[in-house]
This record gives C-alpha cells, structure tokens and sequence, in this order.
C-alpha cells in the first residue's frame, strides 16, 4: 500500500470519497477551509457525485439530511462556531435516524476565538450539543493515519446505527502533514429500505422527529436511547501507550493526546513511570476501561486544550478511586511536550501522589 | 533522533515547498514526519512559515517552539525567528536580501546568497532550492537524491527545464558551502 | 353505470383535516394531490411540509414525505433533488417558514435555480403558534405581537417574496394566486399544474404563492376572510405571473419567427 504525504484536511476529503461519500455540503471556515475545496474538486470527478457550498452552515447540514434521506452517503465539515450553528440539524438527524458524518476540526472559542487549535467543544460534542435527548458517535483522530482511518469507519457506524458521527479533530491536525497509508474501505451495507426515493406503486413513507403524544416520544426516546447502549457497549474505543508498568496514568485526546506521548517519554527518562490512556470515542466514552486501570493504578492526570471538560467524564468513570488531576491550556496554545512533562513533576509526589488544587 | 526546522520568508518565495519537499524526503528516507505551515488571515501578503519535524520515532508535537534549525529568506522572518533557534543549533540565511546581522552568538550561522545564486543560473525563483542544497549539506537530514526525486514529486512539474535547473540550484547551494568552509 | 365525477385524489390519505374551518392549507393541499395524480408523479414526488399548521402535511398526503426544520425546506429539497434529480421534489411553507426564518435557504434555493417546486401559503400570520405577527403582515394589521396594529417603524413592511424571488435569473415560474373563491382555486391548481409541470421539465424553481385564508386568527369568519383577501391582503401582493420564464423565452422565439 503507497504511503503519501497530506494534509489532515485532504486526508479526511480522500478517506471519505474513498469511503463513498458522495454528497458533501458545506460554508467555508478556518482552519478546515481544505476540505470543501478538497470536495469540490474530488465530488466533480465523481459518478453521481454532488458538491455543494451551502449559503450558510445551517443550510449546509440540512442539505446532508436531505441527500442521506435520499440515500446517499452525506458529509459536511466546519470548526467551532460552525458546528454550532449545525446543531439543528444534528438534533433532527438523530430523531429521524438518519446517517451523516460531521467533521468538526475546532479552534479557539467561545465565539469566534479563533483559529488555533483547541479542544473547548468537547461538551458541545460528547453531551448533545443540539436540543433534546440524544447522543452521537464522536471520535477523536491523533494522527493523520486516524483521520483517515476513522473518518471511513464514521461512515460505517453511522450507516450500521443510522445516527450522525462526528470526528472531533482540530485546526492542527487539519493543517499538518502527515505521512498516511489509505486502507481499502468496507463496501457499503445500508438497506434500501431506510432510503427515500418516492412511493413508486407502493404505500408511502414518512421521516418525521415530530411525535406529539408525549407516550409515543418517550417510547421514541427509549428506543433510541437502547441504540445508544448498544453503541456504548459494541463501539467504545481507546488506546493505551505505555500503561503496563505505569504508576501515573496520564488521561488525553487527539492532539492532547500526541503532547502527552511525548511528555511521556521524557518523564520515563527523567525516571517518572507515565502511562497513557486515550479515548478514541469520545462518546461512547470508554468509562469501564478507564475505571478497570483504576483498580491498579492511584494517580490519573488528565490533560486537554481547554479549561477541563472531558476531566468530568474521567471523574464520573474512576469515581473516586483514584487521584485525579488536571493541566489545561485553552484558548488555541498548544503547549510543549516538555511543559506538560515538567507539570506532572510538578504535580506528582512520589509518596503524596497527585497533588491537585484543580 | 528528532530534528525540527522552520523555514520562513515572503510570501512567494517558496517557503512552503522547501519544507513540504523536505518533509516528503525525509518520509521517502523512512523517517516519521510532520509538516505544519502557519495559517490563516495572518499570513496573507506577510510571511510565511512552517515547520517541519523529522524523526526515528513518533512525532509528539508538530510545533517547534525551540527549532534545531532556522532557514529565513528575509529579514523580518530572521527577526522573529531567530530567538527561538535552540543553542547550538543551524541559522541559515539568504544573504542576498537579509543585511541586518543576527544578534544570536550562540549558533551556528551559515550565510548563503541565494537570490543571487539562483539568478546566476538563470532562475531567481530557485532561491529556494538553493537554500536546500545548503541546509542539506550541513544537516544531513535526507540524501540529497532522495530530496531532488521528492521535490520532483511535489512541485508536480513534468518539465524537463524545470527539473533541470531545480537540480543545478541544488547543487550550487550545496557547492557553495563547501567552497566556503 | 354512473361516471364518477369526483373522489378523493389518489395521493392524499383517507384521513380527516385537522385545519380551522375556512383555512386555505386544505385546499391547497387537495390541489396539489390533483395536480401529482394529473400529472402521475405519485410514486416519484417526495414532498417535505414546513414548521406550521402543516406540520402534519404528511397525514394527508399519500406520497414519500420527510419533515424539515422550520424553515429549511428548500435546503432538504436541494439534498435530495440533486441526489435523486429524477424525482419531483416540492417543499410547502408558510409565510414564517419562507419569508422569516427560512428566507436565507428560500433565498438561495431559488437563486441557485435549483429545480424544485415551493407552495409558498401565505396568511399574513402565525398560525400554529397562536396568531403573531408575521413578515407578510399588513401595515396596520393586529396580531397577537402586534397590539396596536403592524407599525412600519417597528417592524417594517410586508416582504413580497414572489416580487424579490422574481428577480433572481436562476427562478423559471413565479405566480400569485389565492384560494378565496372558485375561480381562484382553478387559477391556483392551474399554476401549481405547471410550476410540478416546469420541475418535470427541468427548468429550475418554481414557486407558487398561495394568499390564504385564516379565518380563525384573523379574527373573521371564512366570508369575511376571502373578502379580506379580495380587498387588502391582495392590495399588497397584487395576484398574477410574476414570472413565467419559458413562457416569455417562447414568445420571443415566436416574435422572432414572425416577420
């Protein structure tokens, strides 16, 4: 298989054209402005292939749920505030069932921030985001190779449990080179059945969220609420790296992730044995496996880009069995492995364990 | 082994493609490897810069905030960047246009005029190309076949005249250092 | 054996309306099933019903139907239409969906000349939600937001959507009718026949404005309602062919034929 060098932005617009995708619908925003320019190029190549820049982030998403209620595998990608103005759309997805694939490559916020990288959408993400009770699939890519592996495997998920999936990358992993081998996608299995393509002679379908007798929704509510036990107990991924011997296991995500790897290693130079524990879903959110590697293990730091948010899920998981601290860097600043090595120092006493006034 | 280098310059002047044929090179020669350029509103018509991290291991972070190596292309890229470069490590300039003298003692300076170069060969817009052959030689990073067949590849020119005189900047570059040392 | 002169339209569902007595959605709705069984588009329409008093627009229509957010109608049409451009694809709103919170998708569906149908039902009011005022009000109107009647410094003037929505190059077919009268109501199935007919075609957006009863917020009755529409709703949105841009391609065709 070749290996190439790409951008994370391209890696996603290949992975996902070479997944099926056949729709994608966007409005430009940095720092993801490669992937509808990506799209625009590939879907015009493309049999059957649709290309639409969208007058607005809105519009955008619902022209995705058109196109998946049409049939077609349907994409479309935006950053932080864009995502926000797509919750609608999101929240309809998940009511009517219907498969997309989101891409939200964050930047600094709230408000327009801006477009650095950073990891303060992960409540927006992971815990609704849109109105109403529902979840989505998000996973958090670390390397170009899982941008574009999980953004084909999105495709499939979203598909197998018909509910929008959303890669929770950022504008770095967007910006940045990487070398990435694309695997060959699965072929796609989704029934003709959920498609809409008129009644021809037969009875007639309806896709509708709207379900005014409050029995009828709560059953709507707990059928989809039993597809999202499903999904947390068939789909839940993470990574660990170095957790074998370690006394203090550091908690990171995506690029989070990456800053950890390499503070890492240097606290293993420096004598310090760290491990790494990486939610690849972030929801379903690995809660079982975090709070298994609390039973051996006392000390848990979790580190994000942002002012601490998937540290409550770290906390709702290890639930007191262990010392949890917290090193955060908001805004768009992408610390140094060498930081973050030096806070664990700071923050990890040998005989106290970690030491948190967070 | 872990090396990063920033390159930076005008807008134009092919930041960029040396370090994305860097990059590519040293992916060729089986290296792990990240390209980063700087993005957004703030480059447009300013400079531009990226950073490009090569390794025998996996790449932590793409970001250089102490760079092993510098190459700048003009003066306000040598201003900005040049308190980052770790001590000890390689300052490349293009002499050519950059007149003010770096304030850093502590590096190792290498002076090329590669504008001038370049235009003596007939194209000054291989100034960069030039400033590789000499980063090369001094750092070692990827062999220089391998890097001339990987900037073939990214700059996706099938024209003989264009390879060709890629491949002479090359060399002048890398020539000229060893005339000097 | 006795012909059968009237029936119910194959594409609309047995079911009984829940709209207002003397509400146009009704009508209109009968219409446009004619229209799909006229033209025997049933098993290839798919149509998407707004946020409003037709919410519920797929209890009565026998075709595929899926719910759009308020307002995003036309944004749901172009995902499926350009995925499926075989099928004929209608988006039914009202004045709120369309000329408020939907103006910018309405706006650039129509722009890009997307080959879509739009009922556009336009009430000067919020219907569903209790009767506010809506961008169709007329100046001076009361609403239920609009106490002492529609004030131009406050809120501005009634949007003529099919006026603007005619300007824009990528729209084939724009007309204004209404539903007060019999008359009317054939000018209007006429109109809905050809903007489906014009999608058929494929000569881009077709939209059909629809001036439409609602006695129940108006605070009429349904004569009094239709009157209105004759003596002031229709004084704002004068009725006709905004555009019929085949029509007049093929006029000037024959203009240039003859001599």
């Amino acid at each position: 298989m070749n290996k190439v060098l790409m951008q994370g932005n391209k890696i996603i617009g290949e992975a996902a054209i070479r997944a099926g995708c056949r729709f994608y619908a966007g409005y430009p925003i940095t720092p993801q402005n490669e992937i509808p320019e990506y799209m625009s190029e590939r879907l015009r190549q493309e049999e059957g292939g649709v290309f639409i820049q969208s007058e607005s982030e809105v519009a955008a998403i619902h022209m995705v749920i058109g196109a998946s209620a049409a049939g077609a595998r349907a994409m479309t990608s935006s950053s932080s505030p864009g995502i926000s103005l797509k919750q609608e759309g999101i929240s309809s997805m998940a009511a009517c069932e219907l498969p997309a694939v989101i891409i939200n490559m964050m930047r600094g916020g709230p408000g327009l921030g801006n477009i650095s990288a950073a990891q303060g959408d992960y409540f927006q993400a992971t815990k609704g985001g849109g109105h109403g009770d529902y979840r989505i699939i998000v996973l958090g890519p670390d390397s170009a190779q899982e941008l574009a592996d999980l953004t084909m495997e999105a495709f499939d998920l979203a598909d197998r449990y018909r509910t929008p999936v959303m890669i929770l990358a950022d504008g770095m992993m967007g910006q940045m080179m990487e070398p990435v081998i694309f695997k060959t996608p699965k072929p796609r299995d989704y029934p003709e059945s959920f498609i809409m393509k008129g009644a021809g002679a037969g009875k007639s379908k309806i896709i509708r969220g709207l379900i005014l007798d409050p029995l009828d929704m709560e059953e709507h509510n707990w059928t989809l609420d039993r597809k999202y036990q499903v999904i947390a107990q068939n789909e839940t991924r993470h990574e660990l790296y170095k957790a074998d011997d370690a006394e203090l296991i550091l908690v990171a995500y995506g690029t989070g992730a990456r800053i950890a790897k390499g503070a890492i290693k240097r606290l293993r130079d420096l004598g310090l044995r760290a491990g790494l524990f990486r939610p690849i879903t972030l929801w379903p959110f690995p809660t079982n496996e975090l709070r298994d590697l609390a039973k051996k293990i006392e000390n848990f730091l979790v580190f994000e880009m942002s002012t601490g948010k998937m540290v409550e899920d770290v906390r709702l998981a290890i639930q007191g069995r262990a010392r949890i601290g917290f090193h955060g860097r908001p805004g768009g600043v992408v610390p140094t492995p060498v930081e973050l090595a030096n806070v664990v120092m700071r923050k990890y006493d040998r005989k106290e364990g970690i030491i948190d006034h967070y | 082994m872990m090396v990063k280098t920033i390159f930076s310059g005008f807008g134009g002047q092919g930041v960029l493609m040396m370090g994305y044929a860097l990059a590519h090179g040293a992916m060729s020669a089986g290296y792990h490897v990240t390209f980063l350029p700087a993005y957004g509103a703030e480059v447009r018509g300013g400079t531009a810069n990226c950073t490009v991290a090569v390794s025998d291991d996996e790449i932590a972070s793409p970001i250089a905030s102490k760079p092993d190596n510098i190459v700048v292309l003009n003066a306000p890229s040598l201003l900005t960047f040049q308190n980052r470069l770790a001590p000890g490590g390689a300052l490349f300039l293009n002499s050519s246009i950059i007149a003010v003298e770096p304030s850093r003692h502590d590096v190792r300076i290498f002076k090329i005029p590669s504008s001038e170069l370049a235009e003596k060969l007939g194209n000054p817009r291989t100034a960069n190309t030039v400033m590789m052959g000499a980063f090369l030689k001094i750092t070692g990073l990827v062999p220089p076949d391998i890097f001339l067949s990987s900037m073939e590849t990214v700059m996706g020119s099938k024209k003989k005249s264009v390879i060709e005189i890629n491949h002479k900047a090359f060399a002048a570059g890398y020539e000229f250092l060893k005339i000097a040392e | 054996m006795m012909k059968k002169v009237f029936g119910r339209p194959r594409s609309m569902k047995k079911n009984i309306f829940h709209y207002c007595a003397g509400c146009g959605h009704s009508i209109a709705h009968r219409l446009i099933a004619e229209v799909i069984d006229e033209l025997d588009i049933r098993g290839i329409t798919i149509g998407i019903p707004p946020a409003g008093c037709a919410v519920l627009a797929y209890n009565y229509f026998d075709v595929d139907m899926i719910e759009a957010q308020h307002g995003r109608g036309p944004a749901t049409a172009t995902g499926i239409k350009r995925v499926l451009p075989d099928r004929i694809v209608f988006s039914y709103q009202g004045d709120g969906d369309l000329a408020a919170i939907g103006i910018a998708e309405s706006f650039h569906a129509a722009n890009r000349g997307e080959n879509i149908t739009v009922v556009f039902i336009n009430n000067a009011v919020y219907g569903m939600t209790g009767g506010q005022m809506a961008p169709t009000s007329m100046l001076g109107q009361k609403t239920t937001t609009s106490p002492v009647g529609r004030d131009i410094v406050l809120d501005g003037y009634p949007i003529q959507v099919s006026e603007i929505f005619s300007l824009l190059p990528g729209t084939a077919y724009i007309e204004r009718c209404t539903v007060n009268s019999p008359a009317s109501i054939l000018k209007t199935r006429k109109a809905i026949r050809k903007a489906f007919q014009y999608q058929i075609d494929g000569l881009g957006f077709s939209l059909v404005e629809i001036l439409s009863p609602c006695p129940t917020n108006w605070k009429m009755t349904p004569i009094e309602s239709c009157r209105w529409i004759d003596e002031v709703m229709s004084k704002s949105f004068p009725l006709g062919v905004l555009k019929d841009l085949p029509a007049a391609e093929q006029k000037q065709k024959r203009g240039e034929q003859t001599p």
